[in-house]
């Protein structure tokens, strides 16, 4: 019987393109964030404008940086833990082509100013269209693998990219559901408020099951392998698992409190925002607890370094997501940048970290390296990276708060104290600590794309064999 | 909301948030020859991937029950059970309006003490004008800038220059009901070239550059298509909200260039109205300060 070798050429293409679409997405987000301090720099050029560069910057991080990384690391780890070559070799390709002409697509209609509007829906239709056929054969190279797995039981780890996948196929269907008028212009189908509580059930769930269960599914696979260490406990997986899902479909109308939106809508918002809390921190929890008797690895261990950090901005930012959907808080922080400080310490703190652990992990073993070519590299861009998010977000909260104050101060007579210019102008000092922050987290990328190249330079991609006997 | 729908929602809610607290119960029961606690499940992936059977953290059960406990509770006293009002009967409406009415029992005394000032008197007031001045940043620098000095589009209100009238009445006037200014387009109705005799006729009354013979034959086609508003000398009309032509304020830009546009394709100014936003006793306040960035 001739053996059957992994598909590991699809996680190779996802691998390599997660770090050049990180540095690009980066990149953008830093040149936005020096607009912020020096407004001339979009120098009167349209496409450079903030408002076309900003919807440019998020979707490059979130679904070329994140979609490549969670599509190189499920595709890799779906496969292993099933015992099975990939389903559909061929659907694979296209897959990646797919994706990646998706991201090509994004990154010229976004600066020419083509946008639907809404946030982090913004590509037109088309490109929808696309995204959903791509999306759909994600799922089924996923899905089909799982279905001739050779193991009796589903990972973990499997359960978390299923979910992924599955909830993110809805949402996006549903979300983008538009009346086209032209090739670049179309309609949503939905009005007024309830356009907008579709928009954050979308925008909401695009965190909780693209940045969230997607890379708790990275989590579950690199952490124990890194580390080591068997998972702290099945019993937990199971119910956080469930939980974390089931709670999350309910909490976007968080992002809506004070609006047009129904008020008990907007409760059920808060009463579900609180509940996912101790959902959340199961995965992290999980996490962390796998490392307990592995703790003296991370003296020496860069890779585990970027893993545990991750999970602790992951605990951190699941406990703040919560505070901030209690309406009274919400007052303060909404609006203001303490809502950038939150996000990018998940999607910085959470979501690049482990996906840059993850990578380190597995980069070498789809070349037949043992290691990354320098390890001492790795441990220099841990360290430039955490030192970045550190200054990113603590200088956007102090921002954020700072706002929230000056928004809501009054004189004696019920004037406000402060016009908002003023507020702006406080913003400057922090605007630059965030920018020299962000700035750090791109130098980080750039190290490992130079590592990258170290490691894979004189390297082969490597056929692994796919084992016959459990 | 339908009651059938209102009671299906409902029931959706609570099956999910209590549905936590069975599955917790659901999966600490023990299963027949499970392995002991502590030890490996026995499932392996990948080689050496592998679970123990830890129960779940008691601490974090506690955060768990104690979340759910918080969120029907919740649900309980505020409405978000569908169509159910909630045990306080608290609307986000009713707490609005109590608030206004709170914020208008306090700070209302402070507006309506100068009411009864005329306004040419209040202006000169120091404790109304700093009011005042609070006031305009708040509600009218993010058009016409902190120091009242405009932009293009948005008249600078300290000179003395006023496209609907300086009298303390009419700023009131203004302020209170707002005011729409709309300058026709002439581009279906007069030829480019008359347009550039036009603008010709235009840049030479404030004595600037300009074709003395194009501007003669530019004063023809004013009289006849202009005149009407900015009336016969181009001095304007605070009537009708058409500026002067004649001095050196130009709202939308005095370049030749902007000229032309603005005749080509017309202008539409628009003024908010704050009677029903900010009340007649703040707008005299505005009035009065407005009124004394021109007159001192």
């Amino acid at each position: 019987m001739s053996s059957i070798i992994y598909n590991d050429t699809v996680v190779r293409q996802f691998s390599i393109m997660t770090v050049v679409w990180g540095i690009v997405g980066m990149l953008v987000g830093v040149i936005i964030a020096a607009q912020l301090v020096w407004p001339a720099l979009n120098f009167d050029v349209s496409w450079l404008t903030y408002s076309r560069l900003r919807p440019l910057h998020t979707n490059a991080v979130i679904f070329a940086f994140g979609g490549s990384g969670l599509m190189a690391t499920s595709l890799y780890v779906v496969q292993r833990t099933c015992q099975a070559r990939l389903f559909g070799t061929k659907l694979a390709s296209f897959v990646f082509w797919g994706w990646t002409l998706v991201i090509v697509l994004a990154a010229i209609t976004l600066p020419a100013g083509l946008s639907q509007g809404g946030e982090y829906a913004e590509l037109i239709w088309p490109i929808d269209l696309l995204i959903a056929v791509v999306w759909i054969s994600y799922a089924i190279i996923f899905f089909g693998t799982i279905m001739k797995r050779k193991t009796p039981h589903i990972y973990v780890a499997n359960w978390f990219f299923g979910a992924f996948i599955i909830a993110v196929a809805v949402l996006h269907i549903v979300r983008s559901l538009a009346i086209p008028v032209s090739l670049t212009e179309s309609y949503p189908i939905y009005a007024g408020a309830t356009d907008a509580m579709v928009q954050w059930w979308y925008g909401h769930n695009a965190v909780g099951f693209f940045l969230t269960a997607g890379f708790l599914g990275m989590m579950y696979y690199f952490v124990p392998k890194q580390a080591e260490r068997p998972i702290y406990s099945y019993r937990l997986s199971i119910v956080h698992f469930w939980s974390l899902i089931s709670i999350y479909m309910w909490a976007g109308p968080h992002h809506l409190h004070y609006t047009a939106l129904p008020d008990w809508i907007q409760s059920v918002g808060v009463a579900f925002s609180i509940v996912l809390l101790a959902p959340s921190w199961g995965g992290m929890i999980n996490g962390i607890m796998t490392l307990s008797g592995a703790w003296q690895k991370l003296r020496h261990d860069p890779i585990l370094k970027f893993l545990i950090v991750s999970l602790s901005f992951y605990g951190m930012s699941t406990f703040e997501g919560p505070m901030m959907a209690i309406k009274s808080v919400n007052a303060l922080s909404h609006y203001t940048e303490w809502t950038i400080a939150h996000v990018h310490s998940g999607a910085l703190g959470w979501v690049a970290m482990i996906t840059i652990g993850s990578l380190y992990y597995l980069i070498p073993k789809l070349f037949g390296q043992k290691d990354m070519y320098s390890m001492k590299l790795v441990e220099t861009h841990f360290w430039v990276a955490t030192i970045g998010i550190v200054l990113y977000v603590t200088s956007m909260w102090i921002a954020g708060v700072m706002q929230g104050l000056m928004w809501g101060a009054i004189n004696d007579d019920g004037t406000l104290t402060y016009s908002f210019v003023e507020s702006l102008l406080r913003m400057n000092p922090f605007y630059f600590i965030r920018f020299l922050g962000g700035a750090m987290f791109l130098g980080g990328m750039f190290i490992m794309a130079y590592n990258l190249y170290k490691t894979t330079e004189n390297a082969k991609p490597s056929d692994v064999v796919v084992p016959q006997s459990a | 909301m339908s009651i059938f729908w209102s009671i299906v929602v409902a029931l959706v809610i609570l099956a999910n948030i209590i549905g936590c607290y069975y599955l917790i119960k659901w999966v600490s029961k023990p299963n027949k020859g499970e392995v002991k606690q502590g030890e490996e499940t026995g499932h392996v992936w990948d080689g050496d991937l592998t679970e123990l059977n830890n129960p779940m953290p008691m601490w974090w059960l506690y955060m768990f029950y104690i979340s759910i406990v918080w969120a029907l509770l919740y649900l309980l006293l505020y409405p978000g059970l569908a169509n159910y009002s909630g045990l306080l009967g608290w609307t986000s409406d009713k707490e609005y309006t109590e608030e206004v009415a709170d914020a208008d029992a306090i700070y209302g005394p402070i507006f309506s003490q100068y009411a009864e000032t005329p306004i040419i008197k209040l202006s000169k007031n120091e404790e109304a004008n700093l009011v005042g001045q609070r006031l305009f940043v708040n509600y009218c620098s993010q058009c016409h800038g902190s120091d009242a000095g405009g932009s293009r589009g948005f008249p600078n209100l300290t000179d003395n220059d006023w496209i609907w009238g300086g009298k303390p009445s009419d700023i009131r006037h203004t302020i209170l009901n707002g005011r729409t200014a709309s300058m026709p387009a002439w581009e279906s109705v007069l030829k480019p070239l008359q347009i550039d005799y036009l603008a010709d006729y235009l840049v030479s009354l404030t004595g600037r550059e300009h074709k003395a013979t194009d501007a003669v034959r530019g004063k023809r086609i004013f009289a006849s298509y202009c005149a009407a508003c900015h009336k016969a000398d181009a001095t304007g009309n605070s009537l009708l909200g058409a500026p002067n032509l004649a001095d050196k304020v130009w709202l939308y830009g005095a370049s030749r260039k902007k000229i032309i546009e603005s005749i080509t394709k017309g202008r539409t100014g628009h003024m908010p109205a704050n009677k029903d936003f900010l009340g007649e006793d703040k707008v005299h306040i505005l009035a009065a300060y407005v009124y004394s960035l021109s007159n001192e």
